[in-house]
């Protein structure tokens, strides 16, 4: 008998703490994995955020360092720039990094640091316990938006990859969503790629991933992937959005 | 017959991987883990191909498959 499909050694047996059905685990899953198959566990560096993954250090098997809110790009660029040779990955929310770490996210990108951002957005801060984020969609009931998201009081969602693709230092972006097994192994694909970009010394890659929350959306699990699947994936279309490696 | 292992302890119950089961072999069972969750059982093992969809979709990295 061959073990088909198994925890990757890039994740500890810690138990999660996230909700269930939330799309963090996957996620982690997806990192550990591509970090095994490109064996680079040994020389990995990840950051993590403030937030629901604010425990991933507990989660992951290599190096993980945390940064204060929003800073991770900032810590990124610190740790690749004085050590090279190691690959430096940031994972953040929505929160994390499309609110206060705005101005860390884009500058960063605009550098093109030669650094891999992990974005899961969710459109909503999970942590706090589901307040508006800057990607919560219009007409989305959230406690800080209780009659649902007003444009004219709260502005627009920010779609971060379309944002970042129109800077000249960034190289790879995606987006990819975590609600059908089927998405599931295309953003490990392209999770694949932003960590290839990186050892290539292209630059900067990002990939956005659109995760359920169920308990703040107060959805039932399925309720939340067709959330995902219909409101979300309308305004955070699914795909590649820029890949200048292959230019 | 490929050899499916559910660590109970670890399932949320969120019912990803039984919404993934394209043969809908897995269910959630009647008792509770220690987290208080009512954890996944697979229905049959023979009728599992070992597609692997359940262990993409599980948050909690739960599953375990052997063939």
């Amino acid at each position: 008998m061959k073990k088909l499909f198994f925890k990757p050694e890039s994740l500890t047996d810690t138990d999660h703490k996230y909700c269930s059905g939330c799309g963090h685990g996957i996620v982690h899953r997806l990192v550990a994995e591509v970090i095994d198959e490109l064996g680079i566990r040994e020389k990995t560096i990840g950051i993590a955020p403030v937030g629901c993954a604010v425990f991933a250090y507990d989660y992951w098997n290599f190096d993980v360092t945390e940064a204060s809110h929003g800073r991770p790009p900032a810590v990124a660029t610190g740790i690749k720039r004085f050590l090279p040779d190691r690959v430096v990955f940031t994972y953040q929310g929505d929160g994390d990094l499309a609110a206060i770490g705005m101005a860390e996210t884009i500058h960063a990108a605009n550098r093109g640091e030669n650094i891999t951002v992990i974005f899961i957005n969710n459109a909503i801060y999970g942590m706090t316990t589901g307040q508006m984020a800057p990607t919560s969609l219009l007409g989305m009931k959230t406690t800080t938006s209780p009659f649902g998201r007003d444009a004219k009081l709260a502005g627009y969602p920010i779609r971060v990859g379309e944002l970042l693709a129109t800077l000249e230092g960034t190289t790879y972006l995606a987006r990819c969503a975590v609600d059908s097994a089927k998405h599931v192994l295309e953003a490990k694909k392209a999770i694949k790629k932003a960590f290839e970009v990186q050892l290539a010394e292209k630059g900067y890659s990002l990939v956005e991933i659109l995760s359920q929350c169920p308990p703040n959306w107060k959805m039932s699990v399925p309720e939340s992937l067709e959330y995902v699947r219909k409101e979300m994936m309308t305004q955070f279309p699914l795909g590649v959005i820029k890949d200048k490696t292959k230019v | 017959m490929p050899k499916i292992i559910i660590a109970q302890s670890k399932c949320k119950g969120c019912e990803l991987c039984i919404l993934a089961c394209p043969k809908k072999n897995i269910r959630l069972s009647q008792k509770i883990n220690k987290k208080g969750f009512h954890y996944v059982e697979i229905i049959d093992p023979d009728k599992c191909n070992a597609c692997g969809l359940c262990f993409q979709v599980c948050p909690d990295v739960a599953i375990e498959i052997w063939k």
